[in-house]
């Protein structure tokens, strides 16, 4: 293996990124990259997702992917099909993938999102959302925040989230649920609408 | 042999490749690289292959021999046939490969030559380290008289999408109403085994906007088929279906029970549209005769295939295991468990990337994993959106050198009392992410 280290060496040298994929001996099961490679059909090259809806999983902070995967396998997290996805994975393999979309670039979904439904959108946003998703659901604060990004998240995936959020088919923290369904009852789904149109938006 | 020096190489990779051959040229200089791999079919499996090599490993040297110019994607195409879609909307280019330093060769394979490591072409010879070969489908015509490559210019197969994806779409457009489109789909093992049974659905979903007097009969060489209890309920539920061998809907579908060949297709009349199978004749007004296939041909050339036609492979590395230092992925491959499809085709491309670049470097091949995710949309109109999937996680087991299902994982979209409207709605736009996803992952 001297060769190989040291092609590694001279590639980082060039400024090259040299997965670490090819170079596992076959213990331990297969790489975080070889894992994580295999849902790019669905979610995109390195978890950038082309849409319309299927979720970006690129920047997405480890401790959510984890759980959020773990919530698929026990059907907690209702889903069409990555309960029977997650179901193939160990816990070690989904932290691989974890670390993997963690180190991998956000960039917002392009989208189109109403300027004036986002404009109320973004006020219901700070009144019920802010303060546990901060500076608008932004990627950078998704990751102090140990949240889901949602400021730039494909818009339909989202809507189905906030609508399974809404009708109780997914559960969530206490104190969201209380912010949510007082927004809901008070806006409607106009109120869900205006929200989704805000992080669209960014 | 070595007309592909890096000179070359430089000068025929463009100016959008020239960075990343500028990077890769560097560390020819200090590692010693300079290997060279050769991929022959830019479909599914190679052009992901190609691009997944580079993104590994940029100082290897990827050259891709690809027959056409453009690429169109079979999945997707069924929603050509029902003017969802536009042909336009599934043809790809190649341009996105070379920005990831991929030499892209528009020219057709003729034969490898592997005792000294050689591909040869329309366009010369092209030596390698290590070979890839995706070259999808070939079909048997002479299993069905009166049927062959011309006859199938008019009597379409649209097995491989493109111009006769097209002329298809056109026969539909100008049949009447109450005309009869007879869908002949083939025998195991074929390429998208849900195929033929969505292309119904897509079909069907056309002549109840337009023509709702016409119908679809589907006369099926095989006892049962991929998801066949999903398309039948959702055949049942959105178009009228009787049951199996059963007339009165508008689709039929009339099976082969096993040990006879009451379905299985014989002959085809092109002159007056006429099929004869064992048992029955139908006279169509719309002909989709799907044949028999096998590996694409230049697997047979290269002496890469079986005596059933198709390319036995080692599941960890897709190294043929008829001749070295060549690998076989995608449809032409025996990579059984996993489908003959799209996803298989790139999933079995990354592994085979991952394990060539391993070995290029002198080291192990890594373990793999594998994922297949087969879509079908069955209807797809405002108030009846039904998308439906069947999914599987695979590993490798080295113990017995086989590719596994990963027990507990996939299975198929929830139907009968477990049917769900909202998630048949969320996984007709899936399908749809699938195919921007996938085909950005390949060609982007
Ligand atoms: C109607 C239909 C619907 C489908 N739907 C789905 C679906 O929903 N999901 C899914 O996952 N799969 C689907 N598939 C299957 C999928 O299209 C194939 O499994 C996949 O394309 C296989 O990839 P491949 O790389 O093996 O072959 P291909 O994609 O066919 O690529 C082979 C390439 O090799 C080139 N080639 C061949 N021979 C030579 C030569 N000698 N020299 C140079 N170039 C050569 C060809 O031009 C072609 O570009 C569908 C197929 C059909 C027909
Ligand atoms: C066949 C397509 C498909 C494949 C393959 C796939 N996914 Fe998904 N993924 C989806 C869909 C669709 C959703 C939305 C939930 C649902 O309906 O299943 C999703 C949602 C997710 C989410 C939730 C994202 C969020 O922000 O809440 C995560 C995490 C995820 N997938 C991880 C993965 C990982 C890791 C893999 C690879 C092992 C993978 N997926 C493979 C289709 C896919
Ligand atoms: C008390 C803190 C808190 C508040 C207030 C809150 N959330 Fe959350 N939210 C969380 C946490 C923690 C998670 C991650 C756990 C989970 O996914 O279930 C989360 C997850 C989510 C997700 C899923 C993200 C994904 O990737 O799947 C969405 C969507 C969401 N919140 C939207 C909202 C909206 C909209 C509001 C305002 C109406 C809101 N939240 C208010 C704490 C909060």
């Amino acid at each position: 293996m001297k060769k190989v280290k040291a092609l590694q060496a001279a590639m980082v040298a060039c400024g090259l990124a040299l997965t670490g994929a090819v170079f596992a001996d076959g213990h331990g099961g297969p790489s975080a990259e070889a894992l994580s490679y295999s849902c790019a059909g669905c979610h995109g090259t390195n978890g950038l997702s082309s849409g319309p809806a299927s979720p970006t999983l690129a920047g997405m902070p480890k401790s959510v992917m984890i759980e959020t995967m773990q919530g698929f396998k026990s059907g907690d997290i209702p889903a069409t099909i990555m309960g029977r996805i997650a179901k193939g994975y160990t816990d070690a393999e989904i932290e691989k993938m974890g670390d993997f979309f963690a180190k991998q670039k956000f960039m917002s979904a392009q989208q189109s999102s109403d300027a004036m439904l986002a404009k109320k959108g973004a006020k219901l946003h700070d009144k019920y959302c802010e303060k546990c998703h901060s500076e608008g659901g932004s990627i950078e604060m998704a990751v102090e925040d140990e949240v889901g990004v949602l400021a730039g998240q494909w818009k339909p995936y989202l809507h189905y989230s906030l609508n399974d959020f809404v009708s109780g088919k997914r559960p969530m923290p206490k104190k969201m649920k209380k912010k949510l369904e007082t927004m809901h009852k008070k806006e409607g789904d106009a109120g869900i609408q205006a929200l989704l149109e805000f992080y669209a938006g960014k | 042999m070595s007309k592909f020096t890096r000179r070359n190489f430089l000068k025929a990779s463009g100016a959008a490749a020239a960075a990343a051959s500028a990077m890769s040229a560097s560390t020819f200089a200090i590692g010693g690289a300079g290997k060279k791999v050769v991929v022959v079919g830019g479909g599914m499996g190679g052009a992901t292959a190609a691009k997944y090599i580079r993104m590994m490993d940029s100082s290897i040297e990827v050259t891709l021999i690809e027959a056409n110019k453009d690429y169109y994607t079979c999945f997707m195409s069924n929603e050509v046939l029902s003017g969802v879609r536009d042909i336009d909307d599934i043809k790809f280019g190649y341009t996105g490969l070379g920005k990831h330093g991929v030499k892209v060769v528009h020219a057709m394979a003729t034969g490898i030559d592997d005792a000294k490591r050689v591909v040869k072409t329309s366009a010369g010879d092209f030596g390698y380290d290590r070979c890839i070969v995706a070259p999808g489908i070939d079909f048997k015509y002479d299993m069905i008289e009166g049927y062959d490559a011309k006859v199938a210019e008019d009597i379409p197969h649209a097995w491989k999408a493109g111009s006769q994806t097209v002329t298809l779409r056109k026969q539909l457009e100008a049949m009447k109403d109450g005309g009869t489109v007879c869908i002949c789909p083939p025998p195991n093992p074929f390429r998208c085994p849900p195929g033929p049974y969505e292309r119904a659905s897509q079909i069907a979903m056309y002549l109840k906007a337009k023509k709702p007097k016409s119908k679809i009969i589907m006369l099926d060489p095989k006892p049962k088929f991929s998801k066949f209890g999903l398309f039948q309920e959702g055949w049942t539920k959105h178009y009228g279906y009787k049951g199996q061998n059963n007339a009165g809907g508008m689709i039929e579908w009339y099976g082969t029970p096993k040990d006879s060949d009451d379905n299985v297709l014989q002959s085809v009349d092109a002159k007056t549209k006429t099929v004869v199978t064992g048992f029955n004749e139908i006279k169509a007004d719309v002909l989709n005769v799907i044949p028999a296939q096998t590996a694409g041909k230049i697997a047979k050339a290269a002496g890469l295939t079986n005596d059933k036609g198709w390319c036995p492979v080692n599941g960890k590395t897709f190294e043929s295991t008829i001749k070295k230092n060549v690998h076989v992925i995608g449809d032409a491959a025996i990579a059984s468990p996993l489908p003959k499809s799209g996803y298989a085709a790139s999933s079995e491309g990354k592994v085979a990337a991952a394990a060539i670049v391993a070995l290029l470097n002198d080291g192990k091949a890594p373990t793999p994993t594998y994922v297949n995710t087969c879509y079908s949309v069955i209807s797809e109109v405002d108030g009846a959106m039904d998308g439906i999937s069947v999914a599987m996680v695979y590993a490798w087991d080295e113990k017995s050198g086989k590719i596994i299902k990963v027990k507990g994982s996939g299975g198929l979209t929830p139907s009968g009392k477990d049917r769900d409207a909202d998630m048949r709605a969320r996984e007709v736009k899936y399908a749809h992410s699938w195919f921007e996803n996938i085909t950005a992952d390949t060609f982007g």
